[in-house]
């Protein structure tokens, strides 16, 4: 036994990726999970508008953190402020000047931030349930995008994002490293193939997996979990393909400095993780705390999650949402062209000098 | 032997990091010809053959080689997809070299048939034997009719009879007028070669056809059935077949190690003087670099 133990600890010892996660990974999660984690909602993004609007606004309890006013424009301040809603600048809008005196809309599609909203608004009416529709004293509350709260409708569009995480990160990081395993990329180097070919030939067949995918998590997730699809079909398709790019492109980077399909498995789900756990697919943005939270907004499942909730729940448009579009495509442009780099010296002859 | 026509390298060195596999290493493949790489395991054999097949760039030295479209590759693993049939693969191959279906077709069938591969056909490569993988890597390295043929082993771990319909694939590709350059770890095979390189530790120690090489080899060698006691006898004598063999580089001989121009002869006391085959004059051939290296 005592030489399977020695044995064990030299083999562990020269794989260093696999030590260095061993000791790195628990440590790196405890400490982002114990700041990410948390449900809690301290701050409540509001706007409010109408007449009343600066009035109220400095009357605001401490919860609802005060994003813009609008006391008079080209909109009327009911639609100013449903379309601020619509476009994620706020969880809560509050317009004066209404029938039965303040209106509270409130964006169903952010859970934690509503249930506080609603918490909030039940305590201020003498702890009385607050709930759908219902006047509060003076005023009126209404839940949009999703009025029941339920968790699957913000659940399902960022599920598809993990979905698509996991079909082009981690599955193609094993198809490209296979060849390297197997011996087989030597012969593709000297084959007649141009490494374009070998490259698109070798993401295709992922990316049409992705796109079935998605298309049968979108299914599943509107016949069976009755989640809306409210949005453009092409402004949603449009995100997919920047976020399926971005995500094809690190799985060949994490398979082109990867010398097993062990090691690609490792990478991958090291980006994998934090996808999860820090995107807000979970834990709503605001809960993260600051040191922690600039992850997320490297992580491109952050500006998926924002863009298939954004589309399929609340009908947002592409001119809201430019800023995650533009990012993806950044982040899709330095990644193709790293991996490009990375795969065309994996398959041209290597100078042994 | 370098002329018009005639693929190889020269003067190619190659080194990963400190330790130098290759040192300006020469060797040509002739059409219609089998050049025989030869040499012990890291003697540098794999990393001439990538040269010439274009996975590796050599650090100095060129490479004379043909198109990609006209290189057939058998490296050291195989090459071909394990979890693929022996058909798909074939099929891969065949189609990443733009071959048309109906010729691939033909070619493929013809080569299964000849290799006994044809019952194997829709099995995956991951279920044959050591034997049949290696087959099947060479009738892949074949399917584009290449001008350089660059086999990596194919006969290595190979049973007798599968050797056998591995040197007919071969032969035949030699006769269809390919250039074949192949390393291997027998001496005997590498006899049946046109050309022969001998390598060791990444330099070249002979090169020519196998009875130039053999008649290189000043002295001569005797059979012992005992190890000499001391001195440079001993230094020169290696085991072989159950007997040891003794190399004396002074001693008069008769003429040419040609077959014809020998005569068993004695030595007397000494042991029977043997006429050396191509294993012999590549264990001379490492013996001097080893002397020379012990004296230097």
């Amino acid at each position: 036994m005592r030489a399977m133990i020695v044995k064990e600890f030299r083999q562990l010892r020269r794989d260093r990726r696999t030590l260095a996660m061993m000791i790195v990974m628990p440590v790196l999660l405890l400490v982002i999970l114990g700041y990410a984690a948390s449900f809690d909602v301290t701050a409540v993004p509001t706007v409010v508008a109408g007449p009343g609007a600066a009035a109220l606004s400095k009357a605001l309890p401490e919860t609802f953190q005060l994003a813009a006013t609008y006391q008079a424009g080209p909109q009327t301040p009911e639609t100013w402020a449903r379309d601020q809603l619509r476009d994620g600048q706020a969880a809560v809008a509050i317009v004066t000047g209404t029938a039965p005196g303040l209106q509270v809309l409130i964006d169903g599609t952010q859970l934690f931030d509503a249930q506080k909203t609603l918490q909030e608004l039940s305590a201020l009416s003498g702890g009385k349930p607050v709930t759908t529709a219902r006047v509060t004293g003076s005023a009126s509350v209404q839940i949009l995008y999703n009025p029941e709260l339920k968790t699957s409708y913000i659940m399902i569009p960022g599920l598809a994002g993990v979905i698509l995480v996991f079909v082009g990160t981690v599955i193609t990081s094993l198809g490209v490293v296979r060849e390297r395993q197997a011996g087989t990329l030597e012969q593709l180097a000297v084959m007649p193939l141009r490494p374009t070919d070998v490259f698109l030939g070798k993401i295709i067949p992922y990316f049409v997996v992705a796109v079935v995918d998605l298309a049968i998590v979108l299914g599943v997730g509107v016949a069976i979990f009755g989640v809306p699809f409210a949005g453009s079909a092409a402004v949603f398709a449009l995100g997919a393909l920047l976020f399926v790019f971005v995500t094809l492109g690190l799985g060949v980077l994490i398979s082109s400095v990867s010398q097993t399909q062990g090691q690609a498995i490792q990478l991958a789900v090291m980006t994998l993780l934090p996808q999860v756990l820090l995107s807000g697919l979970i834990f709503p943005l605001s809960s993260i705390v600051a040191g922690v939270r600039w992850i997320a907004y490297l992580l491109p499942l952050t500006y998926f999650t924002v863009i298939s909730r954004g589309v399929m729940l609340r009908a947002e448009p592409i001119t809201s949402l430019w800023p995650q579009f533009v990012y993806l495509a950044l982040l899709g442009a330095v990644v193709a062209t790293l991996a490009t780099l990375r795969f065309r010296a994996f398959l041209a002859p290597g100078a042994g000098r | 032997m370098t002329g018009p026509g005639a693929w190889g390298a020269d003067g190619v060195s190659v080194r990963f990091g400190a330790r130098q596999a290759l040192d300006r290493v020469t060797v040509s493949a002739l059409p219609g010809r089998v050049t025989a790489v030869v040499g012990a395991d890291g003697a540098g054999k794999t990393t001439l053959l990538r040269c010439l097949a274009g996975a590796l760039a050599p650090g100095e030295g060129t490479v004379r080689r043909p198109d990609a479209r006209r290189i057939g590759y058998l490296p050291p693993g195989t090459g071909v997809y394990e979890d693929l049939s022996v058909a798909e693969n074939l099929r891969f191959r065949s189609a990443s070299y733009g071959i048309p279906g109906p010729a691939a077709e033909r070619h493929v069938s013809e080569y299964l048939e000849r290799t006994g591969l044809g019952a194997a056909r829709d099995r995956l490569a991951g279920q044959l034997s050591g034997g049949m993988l290696r087959k099947l890597g060479v009738v892949a390295a074949l399917l584009p009719q290449p001008d350089l043929l660059v086999l990596d082993e194919p006969t290595t771990g190979v049973d007798p009879v599968s050797r056998a319909d591995l040197w007919w694939l071969i032969a035949s590709a030699a006769a269809g007028g390919a250039a074949v350059l192949m390393s291997t770890t027998y001496t005997d095979e590498a006899a049946r070669a046109a050309r022969v390189l001998v390598l060791d530790s990444g330099r070249s120690l002979a090169e020519g056809t196998p009875a130039e090489i053999v008649a290189a080899i000043p002295g001569t060698i005797a059979v012992a059935a005992e190890r000499p006691a001391a001195g440079d006898e001993r230094r020169r004598s290696w085991r072989r077949a159950g007997a040891w063999r003794v190399w004396r580089p002074d001693a008069w001989r008769p003429d040419a190690w040609r077959p014809d121009a020998w005569r068993p002869g004695a030595d007397p006391g000494r042991g029977a003087v043997v006429h050396p085959d191509l294993q012999d004059a590549v264990c001379v051939a490492a013996l001097r670099r080893e002397l020379e290296a012990g004296h230097a």
